[in-house]
């Protein structure tokens, strides 16, 4: 089977549980509305988890921009005090805590892009919701129930479409505010430890000798750039 | 034809397109089955290509049934293969 129509048969699906058929069809506009008002909360909710989210990787990202300063001002003392192996432990822990950085960075667009998807739907789903309110008194004061079933089943499909839609990007959203939030909660643990160049223990073994190789490679370049400001 | 992309929205297109468009969802399906990713992403993109340039974005005060929807456009192929075997966020 095609992934369209894979993906249009669970669209489907999904929309016949939310349209509960009632014996009066015209209930089942008053309790599609009232569906609809539960998901505009939800999408709020969502929005708002991503952004609690993001502002607490943002917050990791300046405390790791402040210390990796202070371990460049450190690094610039050591070589002042003619301490070169101390110079290059400080800008070897700030080699790491700068791709922590960069994986921050990374995380905190794709949150954005999240947070900006589901404001869109909100929209989206708000403009819909309004046109529904008044298309359904319209139905329930000018139309009998059988006459207002083929109106009522139009509407009432259109718009499940739509809220089957937004379940599931609200769904995917949450899955990746969980998958951060468990990241971010380690890396708050790794700072306040101060083990933070431990973190380059994810990946594999060939994965770390090369960036052993390029952190060193970084490690001389800037070294030398510290000797020549200081004048050593 | 009304097409709806999971995620952005609904828009009109030819009915003619619907032909090209089976054609790369067949593409898509055979990459899946493969684990091809990178033919996959290039397969994927382009379906969703085709509608964003050849479609128009229904207004969001109109209340309508898509007759064709695709999975949102970021979808990575391990949710592709979730879709075809009824696991994970997709279950219906």
């Amino acid at each position: 089977m095609s992934l369209i129509n894979r993906m249009s048969t669970i669209i489907s699906a999904k929309m016949s549980k939310l349209i509960g058929a009632m014996e009066d069809p015209r209930e089942t506009l008053d309790l599609s509305y009232e569906k609809q008002l539960e998901l505009l909360q939800n999408i709020k909710r969502g929005v708002a988890e991503v952004t609690t989210s993001k502002k607490r990787l943002e917050l990791q990202r300046a405390k790791l921009v402040q210390s990796s300063d202070k371990l460049e001002g450190q690094a610039r003392d050591a070589i002042a005090a003619n301490r070169e192996d101390l110079a290059r432990m400080a800008l070897e822990r700030k080699s790491a805590i700068t791709s922590q950085i960069e994986s921050l960075d990374q995380e905190i667009a794709t949150l954005q892009g999240e947070q900006e998807k589901l404001i869109e739907a909100e929209k989206r789903l708000s403009t819909k919701v309004e046109v529904f309110r008044t298309r359904k008194e319209t139905i329930k004061a000018q139309y009998s129930a059988a006459e207002a079933q083929v109106k009522i089943s139009e509407s009432v499909s259109g718009i499940s479409e739509e809220m089957a839609d937004i379940g599931l990007s609200i769904e995917r959203a949450e899955g990746k505010t969980e998958e951060m939030k468990a990241r971010s909660l380690a890396l708050d643990e790794l700072i306040d430890t101060g083990v933070i160049e431990d973190f380059t223990s994810h990946g594999d073994d060939i994965d770390r000798a090369l960036a052993q190789v390029s952190a060193k490679g970084k490690i001389d370049t800037e070294l030398e750039r510290l000797k020549s400001e200081v004048g050593k | 034809m009304i097409i709806r992309i999971m995620g952005t929205g609904q828009f009109e297109v030819k009915s003619s397109l619907f032909d090209e468009l089976n054609t790369i969802d067949n593409m898509i399906v055979d990459c899946v089955q493969k684990g091809d990713a990178a033919g996959y992403q290039k397969k994927f993109s382009e379906l969703i290509g085709l509608v964003l340039r050849e479609g128009k974005k229904l207004p969001d005060d109109q209340i309508v049934e898509s007759s064709v929807i695709i999975p949102p456009a970021d979808m990575t192929i391990t949710e592709a293969r979730q879709i075809f075997t009824g696991e994970g966020i997709f279950k219906g």
